[in-house]
């Protein structure tokens, strides 16, 4: 098999959920890279709460330990042998995610969640080239995670926002993909997944990227994007819809409108050159591809309704 | 972070691409000794971050010692958009037969370097005509890349071999400097044919300047900026009065933009990160008490994991130690939030229900 057809047929809910009649069905293994430090720890106990099956965690030096009844490996390599684990959550510091990353690719995981923020770019490109080569993806990094609601979590997110449903929420934000997933929530428009795309200015799943892995699920009927000022991944997002004919209702949300230009707003992508990136070059091509932007993240959910009534 | 002309151009002589000979000057002795080594006339060149310089007047020709002092003084002292120069750049005037456009531009959606050239320099480059644009691997411009593009411009002879080799050196810097953007415009062709850079555009990713320590010296922060950067904050200092504190970029964003509908103006944009607890909100509200024209605060957490009633106790905390004395208009979402609101009972902070109702209420109390 190519590399094409791997990225054609990579399956994130099969990664994260798999299918009905699995033995493992929503209790898909998942190790934890930097499951000791104070974040990793943090997070493994929340993710093992929500039930995640954290199977295996990862720090160097500290293999043989145990971590809430979790077992602890020096390397990557003994902790997939003894887990089968296909999904890393990556809680490691950013100087050291490039290394640790191809770690995780070499000992045969199928989906990185990046969770650090401040990897340099370079890395992150490197460990996507690599990532391709093993027919693996990448979700981040400086990305909240990913989370289907009421069966598994891997990253950050707090649990009260989200509430299972036929809605897609992808975001270039971390709290602003809670917001926006609570104020769906509150109105019933429940979630099949939750992806954040990342703040960064390279993603290992882009927007386009992650509606072709929703694009074909009849579970899903709607995809919210909450994006934000910076680079052109709205602009591509808009010309794919069209491009492809995507059929299912999109609303968007754009936040950094009254930004000023060429500073970056917190997140290392969120920043405006001229008129590139520019919320309102956002809009107008989101205009053109017939997706409706909502002014406040209050009003995600009425524009959903108002779309999913026709 | 973005590098002063001279200091790209410092990167540029390290690789070996030609710059003009020029002098920083920070005052007018200084300018003077440049001025005397290079020999008139001159460019002075006005050292700033934001754009538009030539339209701005704050690039201007001196022909004469007597035209130095008062053309310098004037620059120093002249702001666009809202930035004073650090230092000017006295530069020899070079002999141009033609004029170039060339960038290396990180390209987010392809995840790779685009390399941008037009025959057409030294306008911007969104309008410039006949654009060539190239895909560059990470690992950098190969001399094939480089003389095909030279054809398309248009380029002969010895100017494409100079193309070749000041490309090539460029995609270097770019991949061994870690650099989101180089930008040359505009490059001059020569009687001679060699190429020469006559500005530069340089923006190198933070997140890589840790392996970087020879460009350490470039960063420039405010004491303010340094203080938000050791306790994890992202600040931006904006030019109105409310401040804006939240936990996450997106969601502060979202905030500024609601505040700017409502007719308020941000005077900070400040982000602690994803854990609020009583320590970090302490520690933002005392990076806020430090910028003078803030005349109150809004605070919008969205929380799950943080508990309101801490929030809560680092503002009290922050108003019994005359950190600030500004009104809080705070948003709270999370546990024990009816705690939160007794606590507040008295002060000048006040927690509302949505994000909406605190920012109808900020804006409202500073129209009084």
């Amino acid at each position: 098999m190519n590399d094409k057809t791997i990225e054609k047929t990579f399956d994130i809910f099969d990664i994260l959920v798999g299918s009905r009649g699995d033995n493992d069905y929503a209790k898909k293994p998942v190790v934890i890279q930097g499951i000791t430090g104070s974040y990793g720890s943090t997070h493994t106990r929340l993710m093992k709460a929500y039930g995640t099956n954290v199977a295996a965690g990862v720090t160097p030096g500290k293999g043989g330990q145990t971590f809430e009844g979790i077992p602890v490996y020096d390397t990557m390599g003994d902790a997939v042998k003894a887990t089968g684990a296909r999904i890393s959550g990556m809680f490691v510091p950013a100087p050291y995610f490039l290394k640790a990353a191809i770690e995780a690719l070499d000992s045969g995981i199928k989906l990185l969640v990046a969770i650090p923020e401040h990897v340099p770019i370079r890395d992150s490109i490197k460990v996507l080239e690599y990532a391709e080569k093993k027919g693996a993806k990448m979700v981040g990094p400086n990305t909240p995670g990913v989370i289907v609601p009421e069966v598994m979590k891997v990253g950050i997110m707090p649990a009260q926002p989200f509430k299972p449903g036929n809605t897609v929420v992808l975001s270039r934000s971390g709290t602003l993909m809670y917001e926006v997933s609570y104020n769906l929530s509150m109105r019933g428009f429940g979630q099949r997944l939750c992806l954040g795309i990342g703040g960064d200015p390279v993603n290992g799943t882009n927007l386009i990227e992650a509606f072709d892995l929703v694009r074909n699920r009849s579970d899903i009927d709607s995809v919210v994007v909450v994006g934000e000022i910076g680079g052109d991944a709205e602009e591509q997002l808009a010309e794919y819809i069209v491009r492809t004919s995507f059929d299912k209702p999109v609303i968007a949300y754009i936040a950094g409108r009254a930004a000023p230009k060429e500073k970056r707003m917190g997140h290392a992508g969120a920043i405006v050159y001229g008129n590139f990136g520019s919320a309102e070059s956002k809009v107008s091509n989101y205009a053109k591809a017939g997706v409706p932007v909502a002014k406040r993240p209050a009003e995600v959910p009425d524009l959903l309704a108002g779309k999913l009534k026709k | 972070m973005r590098l002063l002309e001279y200091q790209g151009k410092e990167l540029f002589d390290q690789y070996g691409i030609r710059i003009p000979r020029s002098s920083l000057a920070n005052n007018i002795d200084e300018a003077r000794n440049g001025a005397k080594k290079l020999g008139y006339p001159i460019i002075l060149k006005s050292q700033l971050t934001v754009g538009g310089r030539g339209k701005a007047g704050a690039i201007v020709k001196c022909k004469s010692e007597q035209e130095l002092e008062p053309k310098f003084k004037e620059l120093l002292h002249k702001e666009v958009k809202g930035e004073l120069p650090r230092g000017i750049l006295l530069e020899e005037m070079a002999d141009i037969r033609k004029e170039l456009y060339l960038s290396l531009f990180l390209n987010r959606t392809k995840r790779c370097y685009s390399l941008i050239s037009s025959a057409e320099g030294g306008v911007d480059i969104e309008s410039a005509a006949n654009r060539v644009v190239v895909d560059v691997p990470i690992d950098g411009l190969s001399a094939q890349t480089a003389e095909d593009t030279a054809g398309k411009l248009g380029l002969t002879g010895k100017a494409i071999i100079s193309f070749v080799d000041f490309t090539t050196k460029l995609s270097r810097l770019v991949n061994e400097k870690e650099a989101e953007l180089a930008e040359i415009n505009p490059v001059a062709i020569l009687r001679d044919n060699s190429l020469l850079a006559l500005d530069s555009k340089v923006i190198i990713d933070d997140n890589a300047v840790f392996r970087h320590p020879e460009l350490k010296k470039y960063e420039h922060i405010s004491e303010l900026e340094k203080q938000a950067e050791i306790s994890g904050f992202s600040l931006v200092e904006l030019d109105g009065n409310i401040a804006i504190i939240g936990n996450g970029a997106g969601l502060v964003m979202s905030t500024l933009d609601m505040v700017s509908d409502a007719g308020g103006k941000a005077g900070a944009f400040l982000d602690f990160g994803g854990r609020a607890t009583t320590e970090s909100i302490y520690e933002a509200l005392k990076v806020i008490s430090k910028i003078d024209r803030i005349d109150s605060i809004l605070v919008n957490l969205f929380g799950g994991i943080v508990r309101t009633n801490l929030v809560a106790q680092a503002i009290l905390d922050a108003y019994k130690n005359n950190l600030i004395n500004v009104p809080v208009f705070a948003r709270i979402s999370g546990a024990e939030s009816e705690k939160a609101r007794e606590m507040l009972n008295g002060s000048k902070a006040k927690l509302y229900n949505t994000v909406e109702e605190a920012i109808q209420a900020a804006v409202a109390a500073l129209k009084e």
